[in-house]
């Protein structure tokens, strides 16, 4: 490992780390799409810095585009307050506008510009280590990694100084607004680090796939935990590890370093919806199939319980009376035997002392939706957990 | 090549006529589907799927090698779905919001795209460099069987659109009650869903992925505020979305270096805005206007009612008082009372005022009706 291929998994994992931050908040404050919208809207901004600095890593530049971040966030709110369209819709048009402004300025000035939009885009993370800062001839480190650096840095200070400010207004803004907390100063305080952290990272990984990094791991650690300090240290994991093996993905593919960072956060994601313990798909689709079940099974008691003749507790009946198919019938009856809540005398059911109680317990449960009738029955059934 | 010279040429000019045929045809078909996303609040599912697009293209041009448009498009229509149905999916399954679901599948989509575009533009067989027109669209590379497809595609919209107008209308505005009609919600859904879909793909090669969303929205946001039926708005948005298609396609056209998308958008953006400020109902300007409208004759009410409190204490109810009994009630102007007089409320004369028998009348009423809306 060369160390221009060490700096720039650096530099990838550093912007990871600093986006992960902020949109964590941005995920657990429904507002993601922010961050999709600054990373557009950010062009016309660069691009005026740019005719005014000729300097694409320029503190006036980075401010600039900041600036015209926050501009799309006070316009969204400013025509959402009208009233006249949804949130969403004022998104969709403010961010769009702002960004053909951008692509015809530079498209108007493409003499004077060496700015190439695929590159504002996409971003190239490859020549990142050669454009290096210099200061009195000494050789610092890659500029990117100086400014991604000081974003993170001012990102962290700013985390630990209003965390609880932050934890509280996002899980419960009345609440944080009853205790004085100013909901203003936090939006805007958090919508400017996510502007400021998109532009700093757009030359690192593209203004649009610095979505990806904000969005994909908050979203992750999200379905894995409740717990947001376990959400934020997760998320800057899940970043970390897809700038790692991304940029080593890239060099086996000799493809863009951005897009395959987005892969593994793809395939990390994808990963974890499928398989996440308790929220993943596949386990919320087996608990639904065993609440189906045990909702059958209860309907299948209450039957029983309701009818003493021989002809409606039997066997062949189930089918055509409460009008199951033979599978879903059979692997009822098969739960409630295991059960031990009926036993089966010739063909005919009916139920146990235990079947009898539980059917009791189930309607009391029923009529008054108490908990504490059904602590004991937690044990068996999905049904009475959530 | 002036604007003038330009409209003079659409009509004969093969190139411009195809162009502007596109882009009408285009700006007509998201205009009328962008309204039923703007109303079903999902306005930014045309941005997703625009940018989910991205990777049925090249996955596409991989595995055919060729660059016919109607094949990559076929590419970004089942990628444009896949992307569409998971972010159903993960809304419907997980406790993800449909923010974040957008925001994941249009950033890892488009993302897995430009790995894959990166991954094509390194390998040997050159003829990759159209793919790029995607991403930013370039209408110049619309061919008159391009224009063709797009209004064969946009007259099957409609008749589904025609026949299914009463279940969609429907839908849109009360799914729950559709569901106890006994209507396919889920059908109707995936349907609607679809055609979303397919206006984006339609539009990728001419706006591009990054600016779809716009076409989708913004000529549906300008007629919104127009009307309050579906029917009109419907085809409101497909008129202004023509529209905007026609004079952005006319303004880059007369000038050197605009490509065609990003004026199209700012044409259209500029309709959002005009509707936005000049609706007769809903606008601003009109909106303030009626505003301080309220606020003055609120003003002239509290006057009025002052006096009457004064007045019903006089046998007399057009006894004459002084204005400077007024005074306390700092309401008034010299202007105010005027109206007042023109509206036969209260006669001046001089430094003295008196209540009319008509005037004298609103006020009691004015009490009373303010009484009768608190019971109720």
């Amino acid at each position: 490992m060369t160390s221009a291929q060490l700096e720039i998994q650096l530099i990838a994992s550093i912007v990871a780390i600093a986006c992960a931050i902020p949109g964590t908040f941005l995920v657990l404050r429904k507002m993601a799409l922010i961050s999709d919208a600054i990373s557009h809207s950010i062009l016309p901004g660069l691009v005026i810095g740019f005719f005014i600095t000729h300097d694409l890593s320029s503190p006036l530049l980075i401010v600039l585009a900041a600036l015209s971040g926050l501009v799309t966030v006070i316009l969204v709110e400013f025509i959402q307050k009208t009233g006249l369209v949804k949130e969403d819709t004022a998104i969709g048009l403010v961010f769009p506008a702002l960004f053909s402004i951008g692509i015809i300025l530079i498209a108007k000035n493409a003499n004077d510009v060496h700015l190439d939009v695929d590159a504002v885009l996409l971003g190239e993370l490859a020549f990142a280590p050669f454009d290096r800062l210099l200061v009195n001839g000494a050789d610092l480190g890659p500029k990117s990694l100086w400014i991604i650096g000081s974003i993170l840095a001012i990102t962290v200070t700013l985390l630990m100084a209003f965390f609880k400010e932050l934890k509280v207004s996002t899980f419960d803004a009345g609440l944080a607004t009853a205790l004085g907390f100013s909901p203003a100063v936090l939006h805007y305080g958090l919508m400017s680090v996510a502007s400021v952290t998109t532009v700093g990272a757009f030359d690192a990984v593209g203004a649009i796939l610095v979505v990806a990094l904000m969005i994909a791991p908050a979203a992750t650690a999200y379905l894995l935990t409740n717990d947001l300090k376990k959400m934020l240290v997760l998320s800057i994991g899940f970043g970390v590890l897809s700038a790692i093996s991304g940029y080593w993905l890239a060099h086996w593919l000799d493809a863009s370093i951005s897009g395959s960072m987005t892969s593994i956060l793809g395939v990390l994601f994808l990963l974890v919806y499928l398989f996440a313990p308790s929220r993943g798909l596949l386990s919320v689709l087996y608990r639904n199939k065993q609440q189906r079940i045990e909702v059958s099974l209860l309907t299948f008691l209450l039957h029983l319980n309701n009818h003493s003749e021989e002809e409606e507790r039997h066997i062949n009946h189930l089918n055509e009376h409460i009008n199951w198919q033979k599978v879903r019938s059979k692997s009822v009856v098969d739960l409630a035997l295991k059960n031990n809540m009926i036993t089966i005398d010739n063909n005919v059911i009916s139920l146990t002392d235990k079947g009898t109680s539980f059917t009791n317990k189930a309607i009391d449960y029923i009529i008054t939706n108490d908990d504490t009738e059904i602590e004991s029955m937690k044990e068996d059934f999905f049904l009475f957990r959530g | 090549m002036e604007l003038k010279e330009y409209f003079s040429l659409v009509f004969t000019d093969y190139t411009l006529r195809t162009i502007t045929l596109g882009t009408a045809i285009l700006g007509a078909i998201c205009g009328m589907l962008g309204s039923f996303a703007v109303l079903r609040k999902q306005s930014l599912l045309g941005d997703a799927i625009s940018h989910a697009a991205l990777p049925g293209i090249a996955i596409a041009f991989l595995i055919t090698g060729t660059k016919e448009t109607n094949i990559l498009l076929l590419g970004a229509l089942i990628s444009g779905l896949i992307g569409a149905f998971w972010i159903r999916g993960i809304t419907r399954n997980t406790h993800l919001k449909s923010d974040t679901a957008l925001g994941l599948i249009l950033s890892l989509f488009f993302g897995f795209g430009m790995l894959l575009l990166t991954f094509i533009q390194k390998q040997p067989n050159a003829n990759q460099s159209g793919l790029d027109k995607f991403l930013f669209g370039q209408a110049a590379t619309l061919l008159a069987r391009d224009v063709w497809f797009m209004a064969i595609v946009t007259g099957i919209c409609l008749i589904i659109l025609i026949l299914f107008w009463k279940e969609f209308k429907l839908l849109l505005f009360d799914a729950d009650y559709t569901k106890t009609l006994g209507f396919n919600t889920k059908f109707i859904d995936i349907l609607i869903t679809s055609f979303i879909v397919l206006a984006i793909v339609l539009g990728l090669q001419t706006v591009g992925v990054v600016l779809m969303s716009a076409m989708l929205l913004a000529p549906a946001a300008a007629a919104r505020q127009w009307t309050n039926s579906l029917s009109v708005m419907v085809i409101l948005a497909a008129f202004f979305g023509a529209f905007a298609g026609v004079v952005g396609t006319g303004i880059s056209a007369s000038q050197d270096n605009l490509s065609t998308g990003p004026v199209i958008v700012l044409v259209a953006a500029v309709f959002v805005i005009f509707s936005f400020i000049f609706s007769p109902s809903r606008g601003l300007l009109f909106r303030q206007i009626r505003f301080i409208q309220n606020r003055k004759d609120l003003q002239l009410h509290k006057t009025l009612a002052f006096m009457y409190d004064i007045a019903k204490t006089h046998e007399d109810k057009s006894h004459p008082h002084a204005i400077k009994i007024l005074n306390n009630f700092h309401g008034f102007t010299r202007k105010s009372l005027q109206k007042l007089e023109s509206k036969n409320y209260i006669e001046l004369d001089g430094q003295m005022w008196s209540m009319t028998q008509n005037g004298y009348h609103f006020a009691a009423n004015l009490y009373n009706q303010q009484i009768n809306t608190n019971n109720d």
